[in-house]
């Protein structure tokens, strides 16, 4: 149904592509390797110093749900509080029209040019192209966004957008790309991250004190107040929401909270989740215009970008409580070896798995194939600080996938697959009827373990099941199967001591 | 200790030895174990594929096979998770409200073999004998969908003369993940292919499970690579006695 853009542009292919490509990539897998590890290990350890975590993801999570419960209520009470603030609310539906708001408010503001604070709502509306479009350069100023941005990239992790690039890599880009943008990287650049940090820092401070206009997301949006808080570890937002004249924040509408209290439990529960530390170095908030201080004009878009598709699921609405700190992509089995781009969105690995599909729909390949990219282990539920049940949507979101499928057999014949669950199905339905497979299965097990094919008690590779046998040799079938011993067994029990 | 086994359709037909082993373990424990004839499957592979009207009937079966036992064990912590967590979502998404409710309810004495051994007959020492290297891979489904936690492990250390060794990076994901093995096969064997590493890192001769499902890919990897390695479900090894091991070295 729904054709909203979710920041990747083209037709990305279905996940099992996309995956066979990066899995042969060994650099990949190997930086992959270390930097979900490194993440995993130091979040695990953080957490469990906190005697009450179980406590407070159940609180995120029932803070979370009061609000897209009614979100009608905190919507319109954080437009007022904004408005009441000084700042100007506008609101978008989907991709492009967010992207004609701020494109238009810049223009009003004669500047050619944008910081900008890594925000995921404006990358998974293709905010830079659309900005580079009217002629606008859009600067990434969080490091890793720099990397993606400079390398002409795009970002594989919600909080560690170039996890897949490794220093000596990182090192090349720098030495490449930055003279061709502003300051260049000095010649005696090396692949030590302090040195390509200052790099870094050079290259940026030159359009931190230039730019007039700022553009961010926000990490949540409190009703009551009109307060916006951006959460980060490097300063360059700081700079972002401090220096220039005007801010433009776009807010996916799922970022409210409803009082300033209820950050208590969300200050505790992200950073701890996303980089693994007890508190973030920045936590800037900021609530409409303070004369004389910080930006003059303040703007808040507020995106819609199929937030409310994925609301009208009575199950997969859970997902609008993620607070993108990324947890489920560390911990998730799947990701590590594959990495971000296979799931062709902004938002990869398990919470990508789920979200995509609700906010643009199962219209496309790659959508249809996420729900099925995970071997639903369970490790990104436990790992998650709002407790987003992934394992229970996945599976809600494949029988939506089989649903329309079916649906649309108007037109087409049901698929193998189908046939195949039908025929399984009837099978199980009757115990004689499964009885009778059984035998075959015990004829089967007789013929390939017999004498002719040198009573062998596994198979190789077998025509028709390369999926499975290209790698996996697989048992030949029993000659017994568990019910028939069974019954020999009981006939035995119940006879007579002799 | 009247107990109903449910063996699941994959050990019935492909791993008989595994429920023969429940079956001995259960009499020697002085439980009296009953085989229902008319179960099947519980309905996990249709269900976790997402055709649920597929998975309605066998979680109807499922009800009406095994209500009226006070205690149901089955040898996979798949199965039970998926007993346990999926059959009352399975009637409600289809429109079974009271099926649901019936599920709901019938489906708290499903027992994981491990959960019954300790929680419900009270112990961890079975009077197994195994003298063999063994290393346990905790499957997905017993640990973060059932929390059975430790309790394979200790029933494990309380089996005489077994070399217990630690499997590195344990809690990760083999990579079977029921039809993920085949519809994403190369990310299915990448993640086995660690697992196996880890398996073969760990000096172990045996890989123990609670599931069979997850020991037959990780099993196919370790085959493949002629490692020698072999796989054994936990049943087998609570099974197993003195009088076995020496009738093996009597072979």
């Amino acid at each position: 149904m729904s054709g909203t853009f979710v920041g990747m542009p083209g037709f990305p292919p279905r996940f099992p592509v996309a995956a066979r490509s990066a899995l042969e990539d060994s650099q990949l897998r190997s930086n992959l390797r270390h930097a979900t590890h490194t993440i995993r290990d130091k979040r695990g350890r953080v957490v469990a110093e906190v005697a009450d975590w179980e406590e407070l993801r159940v609180a995120g999570a029932a803070i979370k749900d009061e609000v897209l419960t009614h979100l009608d209520h905190y919507l319109v009470e954080l437009e007022e509080s904004l408005t009441r603030a000084g700042a100007q609310v506008h609101w978008a539906r989907d991709a492009a029209e967010a992207n004609r708001i701020v494109t238009s408010l810049v223009r009003a503001t004669g500047a050619e040019e944008v910081v900008k604070v890594k925000s995921m709502a404006t990358q998974e509306i293709g905010l830079n192209e659309a900005l580079e479009e009217a002629g606008i350069d859009a600067w990434e100023t969080d490091l890793a966004e720099l990397i993606v941005q400079l390398g002409h990239d795009q970002p594989s992790h919600i909080l560690v957008p170039a996890i897949h690039r490794n220093r000596a890599e990182i090192k090349e880009i720098f030495a490449r790309e930055m003279g061709k943008v502003g300051e260049p990287a000095p010649d005696d650049l090396t692949a030590e991250p302090r040195v390509l940090a200052e790099a870094a820092r050079r290259h940026l401070r030159e359009k931190f004190l230039r730019a007039r206009v700022a553009i961010s997301g926000a990490n949540f949006a409190v009703a009551s107040t009109g307060t916006l808080v951006v959460v980060e570890s490097e300063g360059n937002g700081r700079m972002c929401l401090t220096l220039p004249q005007t801010l433009i924040s776009v807010v996916g509408i799922e970022k409210i909270v409803p009082t300033p209290t209820d950050l208590d439990v969300f200050l505790q529960l992200l950073p701890r989740s996303s980089t693994g530390e007890r508190m973030n170095p920045y936590t800037s908030t900021w609530t409409g215009v303070t004369p004389g201080d910080g930006p003059q004009e303040v703007h808040v878009v507020l995106l819609d970008n199929g937030r409310t598709d994925a609301l009208a699921d009575t199950v997969g609405r859970q997902a609008l409580r993620c607070i993108r700190c990324s947890a489920c992509l560390n911990v998730c089995p799947v990701y590590e070896r594959v990495g971000g781009h296979a799931y062709g969105s902004v938002y990869p690995g398990p919470i990508g798995a789920v979200l995509n599909p609700l906010i643009r729909g199962t219209a496309s390949a790659v959508d249809r194939s996420l729900p099925y990219a995970s071997s639903l282990c369970g490790a990104c539920f436990d790992a998650c600080p709002v407790r987003i049940d992934i394992p229970e949507l996945l599976v809600h979101l494949r029988a939506r996938v089989v649903d329309e499928k079916r649906a649309g057999h108007g037109r087409f014949r049901p698929s193998g697959e189908e046939l195949a669950m039908r025929a399984g199905s009837w099978l199980f339905s009757d115990s004689d009827r499964w009885e009778s497979a059984q035998r075959a299965s015990q004829l089967g097990g007789r013929m390939l373990g017999g004498k002719l094919l040198g009573e062998r008690d596994t198979l190789g590779r077998i025509p028709g099941l390369a999926a499975w046998s290209d790698a996996r040799d697989a048992p030949v079938p029993p000659t017994e199967t568990f019910r028939s011993w069974w019954k020999k067994h009981e006939q035995h029990d119940k006879e007579p001591e002799q | 200790m009247r107990v109903a086994l449910f063996a699941t359709c994959f050990n019935d037909t492909m791993w008989p030895e595994t429920p023969k082993a429940v079956v001995r373990l259960l009499e020697r424990l002085g439980c009296t174990v009953e085989f229902p004839l008319g179960q099947t499957c519980c309905g996990q592979m249709f269900t976790n594929t997402g055709y649920l009207r597929e998975a309605l009937p066998l979680v109807e079966r499922f009800a009406d096979v095994f209500e009226s036992y006070h205690a149901v064990v089955a040898p996979s912590g798949s199965c039970v998770g998926s007993v346990r967590h999926q059959h009352a979502m399975i009637a409600r998404s289809c429109g079974r409200p009271t099926l649901a409710d019936r599920v709901a309810n019938g489906s708290r004495k499903v027992h994981e073999l491990s959960e019954f051994l300790v929680d419900v007959l009270g112990v961890t020492d079975v009077g197994a004998s195994f003298p063999h290297r063994v290393t346990y891979h905790p499957t997905c489904h017993s640990l973060r969908m059932l929390r059975v936690g430790d309790k394979p492990l200790q029933l494990l250390r309380a089996v005489r003369g077994i070399d217990l060794v630690e499997l590195p990076g344990a809690e990760e994901c083999c990579g079977f993940g029921g039809t993920f093995a085949v519809k994403n096969a190369d990310t299915s064997v990448a993640m086995g292919a660690d697992k196996v590493s880890n398996v073969r890192a760990s000096g172990a001769e045996v890989v123990v499970a609670g599931d069979n499902s997850c020991l037959a890919h990780i099993g196919g990897l370790l085959h493949r690579q002629r490692s020698g390695v072999r796989v054994m479900h936990l049943a087998e090894v609570l099974a197993s006695t003195e009088d076995d091991v020496a009738k093996e070295m009597a072979r």
